[in-house]
């Protein structure tokens, strides 16, 4: 009597605690809208929205290899299953052509489709829920204003409970904290403008910040360094290890034209970041530049004095072959002298001579995931910038020869214990070719 | 000393271990096809093949390759009897210039070895670090599907043993 008393009492709680859940977690659809309702866009605002679009990297995710600008289609591999981007031309039918502008500041901050569906958070709205009402207004009129595109996303590929959208919620209660950005009174204009693009449209914690079991952004490690599509998203401001401070200048530079003489080439998932950067009003990424600048520079910093070699360390021809200096017996050692030296120690100048390894982030980080894909890929020229290039070795140089010389730069230049894990990495790397 | 295998023969090379694969092939081995371009790995015109991968000769330090199958231009065949890939460049007269050619097959041969039906856009995407600034990219992608057809019902028949 007692046992089956117990035990409806736990099955009431229980079905109370569903029914409260599935409450919590229900979001109602927003009624469709005649495409036909728009009037003329207003120029102005559309511009801006462009411009803030850029910001938030829309199209980098919106948009498959070789096809249209924001039609979706794109395949996300996450740790949990591949997830495939959506259209978000205003299509009435495959993208949002139907969603009002109400459906459309839900999606972007609390990351619910028109029809109440949650959206996973591949889709960066732990960031966009700091996007102000204006900003979100420009955003909605510039997507309104794009050519419709009639396309569908593949569906997505994630196991059960995960491709149940419902569980989104409890991912949502844990993780995201819905609050527009608050300026700070103690900071200046430009500061508070930088740190509402960088926590908000500019996600860059979503890269720059370690992530827990869950998928979402460690809050007491942001910018502490994370990853992103294989590559090492470094860490930050007063986490940062590379061996130059950034400082405001560097950084102005490094985001506006994707790269550095003294931080490198933006690469990777970056490289798309600065490309479109490279197109938003420079005062923007200025702002953002002041605000990162402000997060403080990492201990052990500015080896410049150090340099034992770099470009100019070695006589070169009048070809483009240095001289290299002589070659050591150990594996790595020699691979270096042989291959690397004679751009990294010649006197051709960057962007066609090499950058100097003693101030290379990718041999100072904890992980030697950049460095790997540097050495198999290189650095592909991008359009008609003046960036630094550099051709890949990944199908000249086997596993083992990747490692020991990732080895010895590691010890030579960075002075550094080796990298755990090494050998992994570098067969990790290759796969995800 | 280093120990080459060029187009399935061991060469012995004398040049030093940090020579660029190219300096040998043309100075030492008198293999003329790979050319000297733009010394940086970015223009493609001294593109070769090694163990099946196609890579930029004038990067690449004879030391790393000790053992390894280098294939050149010449290994594809000759003057008097060329491969279905030069054969393919002949028919569509895909040269003007000519000094990219070499390594735009090179690349092209290890593209349909590894995939006998690569697609146009493949074949596009393959060749995208290959400059030719004569400008006859559309009868190079041309003479590439040709190579293509001609070289596949032999990859197959072999395949397939019929």
């Amino acid at each position: 009597m007692r046992l089956r008393f117990v035990l409806l009492v736990l099955i009431a709680i229980g079905a109370l605690g569903g029914t409260a859940a599935l409450l919590y977690a229900w979001e109602s659809p927003i009624p469709p809208i005649d495409p036909r309702s728009f009037g003329a866009p207003d120029r102005a605002l559309v511009r801006r929205g462009a411009s803030l679009a850029l910001i938030g990297d829309c199209a980098t995710c919106h948009t498959a290899p070789g096809g249209v600008p924001y039609a979706g289609g794109l395949a996300m591999p996450t740790p949990f299953g591949t997830i495939y981007s959506t259209n978000i031309t205003p299509d009435p039918e495959t993208g949002i052509g139907r969603w009002s502008m109400q459906a459309f500041i839900r999606a972007l901050r609390s990351g619910v489709d028109r029809e109440g569906r949650h959206l996973y958070p591949a889709f960066p709205y732990d960031h966009f829920t700091r996007v102000s009402d204006d900003d979100a207004r420009a955003l909605y009129a510039f997507f309104m204003s794009i050519d419709p595109v009639n396309s569908s996303a593949p569906s997505n590929a994630l196991p059960f409970p995960l491709n149940v959208r419902l569980t989104l919620a409890g991912w949502k209660l844990l993780f995201l904290r819905q609050a527009r950005f608050v300026a700070d009174p103690s900071r200046d204009e430009r500061w508070n403008r930088g740190k509402y693009l960088v926590d908000g449209l500019g996600h860059c914690g979503a890269c720059h910040s370690p992530r827990n079991l869950l998928g979402a952004e460690k809050a007491s490690a942001e910018f502490e360094g994370g990853e992103a599509e294989g590559w090492r998203a470094y860490a930050l401001g007063r986490y940062s290890q590379s061996p130059v401070a950034w400082d405001e200048a560097a950084l102005t530079d490094y985001l506006a034209h994707g790269s550095h003489p003294l931080h490198g080439t933006a690469q990777g998932p970056m490289a798309n970041v600065v490309d479109n950067l490279a197109q938003v009003d420079p005062a923007d990424v200025s702002a953002m530049a002041y605000y990162l600048a402000s997060l403080g520079k990492g201990e052990g910093q500015n080896k410049s004095e150090r340099a034992p070699s770099g470009p100019g360390h070695l006589p070169q021809a009048a070809g483009t072959q240095a001289a290299t200096p002589s070659i050591p017996s150990d594996g790595g050692g020699a691979i270096y002298a042989t291959v690397c030296a004679s751009c990294h120690e010649g006197d051709r100048p960057l962007p066609l001579g090499g950058a100097r390894l003693d101030l290379s982030t990718a041999l100072t980080d904890d992980t030697p995931a950049n460095l790997i894909n540097l050495v198999m890929k290189g650095i592909p020229a991008a359009g008609a910038s003046a960036r630094p290039i550099m051709p890949g070795f990944g199908d000249v140089l086997g596993d083992r020869q990747i490692s020991d010389l990732a080895n010895y730069l590691r010890s030579r230049f960075a002075g550094r214990i080796p990298w755990g894990g090494l050998a992994k990495a570098v067969v990790e790397a290759r796969g995800g070719r | 000393m280093t120990t080459l295998i060029i187009n399935g023969e061991s060469r012995s090379v004398e040049a030093s271990p940090d020579t660029p694969l190219l300096y040998v092939l043309r100075d030492e081995l008198g293999l003329n096809a790979a050319k000297y371009g733009c010394g940086l790995g970015q223009c493609g015109a001294c593109t070769v093949i090694v163990d099946g991968k196609a890579v930029f000769s004038c990067v690449t330090p004879v030391t790393v390759l000790e053992g390894r199958a280098v294939t050149t231009l010449e290994g594809l065949g000759s003057h008097d009897a060329p491969g279905p890939m030069q054969l393919a460049f002949i028919a569509e007269q895909a040269a003007q210039c000519g000094y990219c050619i070499p390594g735009m097959m090179m690349r092209a041969q290890a593209l349909l070895n590894r995939d006998p039906h690569a697609t146009d856009e493949a074949i596009r995407a393959e060749l995208q670090p290959h400059l030719c600034r004569c400008g006859t990219h559309m009868r190079i992608l041309r003479a590439i599907r040709r190579a293509a057809d001609e070289m596949r019902p032999k990859a197959e028949e072999a395949g397939t043993g019929r």
